[in-house]
């Protein structure tokens, strides 16, 4: 009997005696690194005594590579990659502020840079390299190993090219955490929380909300919801369009918009302590912008993007089965939660206030952090607990007709692993194609393709006899590994890969909220086809039952 | 997953095989067995360690799911009693009971546009499935009469697909 695996697993790391272990914060805007030492969670700081690394890195002409702030604000700096991570060259939106050189081509976006071309994967192992370099200079010895984070949304093609940047920059990873749970780790394991816990993250691209349930050392992650194209840059957009609107200046250079833009979250960030603020700047092409924008008018313009945050809040409740007043306690991860009309609202809507007495710039870490060092098998006494996480999308196969055969459901516990068995829809067919994709949509078209692998090799046997298995096994990081056997004759297939770049931060979330808006169409949908195959198939019986009996 | 015993999935919790369960001690049973099995417990140690850990988990949870679904579970019990559901082949359902799906699916179409009247059906559909648990559960763990189980399991697999339907419905009506 034929097993062919198509990935295999990483190969441990030899046992070492002492170790050290980082929880690695791998954010779009900044990063950072903690480690567990005399057992309490601490970030480590920079020789500048920074704590937060900026994502920015820039290949010089001279051959240099600079990272973090040496590399901000210079020409040719890049940043905000972790937004091209696993992603298709058709994927990455038009952005106006966007000032990469993205180069077209197959397979996953990479950036023209005065050291040749470089994909988002490189990129972003520089900054895992120098986080990996200050945790060596910190601790003043090596560390077995990290436990990197991902939005609790990211999809198979984007932690796999998380982990590979890991790989390339020499880490191994004994873990990829979602980054909601890894701020519930944080929390939960200081206060030696119990209960119901949501998580609201808000950070400066994407929104999560996570449930957790905490209970004698076990924290069990019942429903994560998103939207990974929402998050605090949308509310400095809201106030760059304000103003646009009062000021009546002249549609703006690229360079001014740059400057708008920094003014709008400068503005953001003073809206946070004051009840008003002054925006004041004298623009390239020789316009006064000289504004006042009280926290009201903020509040106002920016209430459609709370109410965005709380309808997923609500979405995962349903989800977990639960009501707000069942949640025992809220916390708020990323800076964008510091605005107060945030807090306000959420606090409002879960009838209790936030718990925020950790930084939210580093809770995450922090977390991750404690994550790792249990992994490494530092365990003592009151160590003793155990993280249970899920798949965030639906993992499913495109079926006749275009349909999508969901195989594992979202919100799933991990590890988890299902078998569906396959079979032949034309007499003496040889080989058969399987799409994998994610995604809560009825048609394959809605989803996210993550693969496809060729099965050859079948024997020919009328249509419908053979049976060939595949499993798919999720493991503890989210990602998905895929067997397949032939199981009426034993024999071989032989599979390949194709592993797909398909889709945008938007249209993931989008996926969601289609999948809840279109739920009719997906019905109408899935009965035309589902009778359109059965139409199919019943020509194809008829037209073989004739070459067998025609006369 | 060769090298793992094949138990029912009762068995690695120590439950009855039955189909009344009790939800705390399964929960319960899961995760002590988690907090042995996980491959968290075994990321510092060798590949074939981890690789152990995976598949012990993966069976830990894939019983869990069984177990926790009341139609897996009755699915479960009847197979282990020798009687297997096989959904496709058995499709025969007494003309009152069809009857009633009719209606139901109907009274479904109306309260498309009319929550109140869908939240009527909800329940009395809700009500119908639990007096088929339970008279599941008297057929299944009282008498042990399994054919009469699986006919009662059959309904509510249309019942629980109404439910779904509603569910979908009452989703599309919120947004």
């Amino acid at each position: 009997m034929a097993l062919l695996q198509i990935a295999e697993p990483d190969a441990a790391a030899a046992p070492h005696q002492h170790r050290w272990a980082l929880g690695i914060d791998l954010g779009t805007t900044h990063s950072l690194v903690a480690v567990v030492r005399n057992g309490a969670p601490e970030c480590l700081l920079d020789e500048d005594g920074h704590t937060l690394l900026p994502s920015i890195v820039r290949y010089a002409d001279d051959g240099a590579v600079l990272i973090g702030r040496r590399a901000a604000g210079q020409t040719g700096a890049i940043a905000s990659v972790k937004r091209l991570m696993g992603r298709g060259y058709a994927d990455i939106p038009n952005l106006a502020s966007n000032t990469l050189e993205l180069v077209e081509g197959d397979g996953m976006v990479r950036l023209h840079t005065a050291q040749g071309v470089k994909t988002p994967v490189e990129v972003s192992a520089r900054i895992l390299g120098a986080l990996a370099e200050r945790a060596r200079a910190r601790l003043g010895e090596d560390f077995v190993g990290a436990v990197i984070t991902v939005p609790a949304y990211f999809d198979d093609a984007q932690r796999q090219a998380t982990k590979d940047a890991a790989r390339r920059a020499g880490i191994h990873v004994l873990r990829l955490l979602n980054e909601p749970t890894a701020a519930a780790l944080a929390y939960g394991l200081d206060r030696a929380a119990e209960g119901v816990f949501a998580i609201y993250d808000l950070g400066g691209g994407t929104f999560d909300l996570s449930i957790l349930r905490l209970s004698r050392g076990l924290f069990e992650v019942i429903a994560t919801h998103g939207d990974s194209a929402l998050g605090g840059d949308d509310f400095d957009h809201r106030i760059y369009c304000w103003m646009l609107e009062q000021a009546r200046i002249n549609p703006p250079s690229p360079a001014d918009i740059a400057r708008m833009m920094r003014a709008a979250r400068a503005a953001k960030e003073a809206l946070t302590q004051d009840e008003s603020t002054r925006i004041a700047l004298t623009l390239d092409s020789g316009e006064a912008i000289d504004l006042t924008l009280s926290r009201a008018t903020f509040f106002e313009m920016t209430t459609l993007l709370l109410e965005k945050t709380l309808a997923n809040v609500l979405a995962a409740l349903r989800d977990a089965n639960l009501a707000a007043n069942d949640i025992d306690g809220v916390v708020l991860v990323g800076g964008a939660t510091r605005m107060p009309h945030v807090r306000r609202a959420v606090a409002e809507f879960f009838g209790k206030e936030p718990l925020v007495d950790l930084d939210p710039d580093q809770v995450v870490a922090l977390g991750a952090a404690r994550q790792a060092n249990i992994l490494a098998g530092n365990r003592d006494a009151n160590e003793d607990w155990l993280l249970l996480d899920v798949i965030p999308l639906s993992l499913g196969v495109e079926m006749l007709g275009g349909l999508a055969e969901k195989i594992i459901p979202r919100n799933a516990t991990l590890p988890i692993a299902r078998a569906q068995e396959f079979t032949t829809a034309r007499d003496g067919q040889t080989a058969m194609s399987i799409h994998v994709v994610q995604g809560e949509r009825e048609m394959v078209a809605d989803c996210r393709s993550l693969a496809r692998f060729e099965l050859r090799g079948i024997p020919p046997m009328v249509a419908g006899a053979a049976r060939i298995r595949v499993t798919f096994q999720v493991d503890a990081d989210g990602l998905l590994t895929v067997l397949a056997r032939e199981e009426s004759t034993g024999v071989a297939a032989n599979i390949t890969v194709q592993p797909s770049y398909g889709l945008t931060d938007t249209e993931i979330a989008d996926m969601l909220r289609a999948s809840l808006a279109h739920a009719a169409d997906d019905r109408d949908a899935r009965a035309l086809a589902e009778a359109r195959l059965e139409g199919e198939q019943l020509l194809a019986a008829t037209a073989s039952a004739i070459a067998a009996d025609g006369d | 997953m060769t090298d793992l015993p094949e138990q029912g999935h009762f068995a690695l919790f120590a439950l009855p095989v039955r189909f009344r369960l009790d939800e705390a001690a399964l929960a319960a049973a899961w995760r002590t067995l988690q907090a042995q099995f996980h491959p968290d417990r075994a990321a510092h140690l060798s590949a074939v360690e981890q690789r152990r850990a995976l598949q012990w988990a993966t069976r830990i949870n894939e019983a869990y799911n069984v177990l926790r679904d009341p139609l897996a579970r009755a699915a479960h019990v009847l197979e282990l009693n020798g009687v297997p559901l096989d959904l496709e082949r058995n499709a025969a359902m007494p003309p009152e009971f069809l009857m009633q799906q009719m209606q139901w699916r109907e009274a479904l179409e109306e309260a498309r546009t009319d929550a109140g009247a869908l939240d009527a059906l909800a329940r009395e559909v809700a009500a119908a499935a639990q007096a088929q648990q339970d008279a599941l559960a008297r057929a299944c763990d009282d008498q042990q009469d399994y054919a009469a189980a699986a006919q009662w399991l059959r309904r509510l697999h249309f019942t629980e697909r109404l439910r779904a339907e509603i569910g979908r419905v009452r989703t599309a009506q919120d947004c």
